[in-house]
């Protein structure tokens, strides 16, 4: 299988939009003219090859090495294939994500798989706020797909989430799953103040105790079988997302935000 | 041909396209799956009058469940997509959501899909609950003794029905005992249903009656009472006869269970007073797939 490395030269001084980086868009590209395609950092269009070493053949895989915080929008709306990438990552990453799979060693920064419509989205580190949330304007986050963060989420992971799957490894800041539409969030740490802060329908599950807003009324603890669904989908995924699967099928359930009337779900494990 | 004393008729059995879907049923025990699936295939032996025809499969371990429960697998079969959908619809509804613990997920993937849970999960009245899992979406609706969990539809695929044999014998016990055995030999193989009540049935019909409203009738030819008056099929030693009626997913299934049903039926052979196997056809002229026995023995 064919496989492009894009390695960065130096840090931008500023933010480098880097969407047009995908392997279906490359694909077939000459070294040459990839390295003419032209990316947005700030008020200027920088050529690609000014940021980029480039070597390798392109095809299904492309591969971001030394990259850094300042490589916004890496993925975007990307439509196939497997794109890999070695050091942190700046916001949007995999905004819109079509299909395909993004592998991040690193962190990200904000906005991470905003609009995602499929795919997965496997970051290794931690990410910024508004993971899967709606951009302003939006009324709507991620769409579908799944996301699995092995660190820690900032605050708003879900906000607006209309569909898919986010499994956060480690701990989730505030207001975690507000203004939630449907989907599935698991954090296996712990989440900040507020969850579920105006949530209206979709789950939140959660491995421990957590100090719940008053807005969420208690339903008892219950043996729910579609958790074993749940943990049956992660599986088939891959090993980090299998690694999420609640044990057990016996949760506390919490229904809100009835402060707006909502019929959200939070779900804590014993 | 005679197999051990059994003399196997040049005929074939003539049987239909159909469009059928298989389910999978789980519970919390074995038990109340097959409280469910029987209620769900119940009434249903013949197109004519109920509207599918339908039966239980095969048993499923935990390990072949989508949620890891034991169940059973249910095929359901009936003359176009959109009654199959009608059908199946009315019998998940009242016969699987009314019972306890039990969950069904399509166990067919079809390109055509009908509505399994898609329709039903309005029976939460709004607190039913959408799970989409990788391609699947799944509804969860509370009931009182917790969750309904039904997948949102169920894929149709082409099928066959109406495969069928009759066995002839010197007394009814002897027809009962041979067809017994000829059922339990075929519900170990996967992809066919024998519809009717233990897998048997007693009224084979014929096409069209004296009277204008019916369109079957009973087929006279094969009843021994009527031995004596007019077109019997029968000789005077013939006591008995029962049909054995298949609908299976594909023609090469029916094939294989009227050949594990017949052979289980000679292996009783004359000694049992099993005398000759024949099958049910319309000339040929009706349905599009054709059994012979003599071949399918061969």
């Amino acid at each position: 299988m064919s496989r492009l490395l894009l390695t960065l030269k130096a840090v931008p001084a500023i933010g480098v939009d880097c969407s047009p980086l995908t392997p279906a868009r490359l694909a077939g590209m000459s070294s040459a003219a990839i390295a003419a395609i032209e990316l947005q950092s700030g008020n200027r269009r920088l050529p690609a090859g000014e940021l980029f070493d480039i070597a390798g053949e392109p095809g299904d895989t492309l591969v971001i090495r030394n990259a850094c915080s300042k490589l916004d929008r890496i993925g975007a709306c990307m439509n196939g294939g497997t794109l890999d990438v070695e050091g942190d990552v700046g916001a949007f990453l995999g905004a819109g994500l079509v299909s395909g799979t993004i592998r991040v060693s690193g962190g990200a920064g904000a906005f991470a798989a905003t609009g995602m419509l499929a795919g997965t989205l496997h970051v290794c580190g931690s990410v910024g706020d508004f993971l899967g949330a709606a951009i302003a304007g939006d009324k709507q986050g991620m769409l579908g797909g799944r996301v699995i963060v092995d660190g820690d989420a900032g605050d708003r992971v879900g906000d607006h989430l209309r569909r898919g799957i986010i499994l956060v490894g480690g701990n989730a800041g505030d207001y975690c799953a507000s203004r939630m539409l449907a989907g599935t969030i698991a954090v296996r740490g712990k989440v900040g103040a507020l969850p579920g802060y105006a949530m209206k329908r979709g789950t939140l599950l959660l491995a421990g105790a957590a100090e719940l807003p008053a807005t969420f009324n208690d339903c008892g603890s219950h043996e729910l079988m579609f958790l074993r669904l749940f943990a049956r989908h992660l599986a088939s995924v891959d090993s980090a997302a299998a690694s999420f699967a609640p044990r057990g099928e016996r949760v506390r359930r919490f229904v809100g935000d009835r402060a707006n009337g909502g019929l959200g779900e939070i779900l804590v494990t014993a | 041909m005679i197999i051990n004393g059994v003399a196997i008729d040049e005929t074939f059995a003539e049987a239909f396209g159909m469009r059928a879907t298989r389910l999978i049923i789980t519970a919390a025990n074995l038990r109340w799956a097959h409280h469910a699936a029987n209620a769900a295939t119940g009434f249903a032996t013949s197109v004519i009058g109920c509207g599918a025809e339908a039966g239980i499969e095969r048993e499923l371990s935990p390990d072949e469940t989508p949620d890891g429960r034991p169940g059973v697998s249910v095929l359901v079969f009936a003359v176009s997509g959109k009654e199959l959908a009608k059908q199946v619809e009315r019998r998940v509804g009242q016969c699987v959501l009314t019972s306890p613990t039990s969950a069904v997920f399509s166990g067919c993937d079809g390109e055509e899909k009908i509505a399994l849970g898609k329709n039903l999960r309005y029976f939460g009245d709004g607190y039913q609950i959408s799970k989409l899992f990788g391609n699947r979406r799944y509804w969860r609706v509370p009931v009182m003794d917790g969750e309904f969990v039904c997948e949102e539809t169920t894929g149709v695929v082409k099928a066959v029905g109406g495969g069928n044999f009759l066995v002839l014998a010197a007394s009814q016990m002897q027809a009962l005992l041979a067809c017994e055995a000829a059922i339990d030999t075929m519900r170990k193989l996967p992809g066919v249903v024998m519809p009717f009540p233990g897998g048997v049935v007693r009224s084979g019909s014929k096409v069209g009656s004296k009277y204008k409203a019916l369109s079957a009738s009973t087929n006279d030819a094969f009843c021994p009472t009527l031995r004596g008056i007019g077109n019997s099929e029968l000789s005077p030693e013939t006591g008995a006869v029962l049909e054995i009626v298949i609908d299976g997913i594909t023609e090469a299934d029916i094939r294989q269970a009227m050949r594990a049903g017949m052979q289980a039926v000679c292996s009783i052979g004359a000694g049992g007073g099993i005398q000759r196997i024949t099958a049910g056809n319309y000339g040929g002229k009706l349905g599009k797939y054709h059994f012979h026995l003599r071949e399918i023995l061969a």
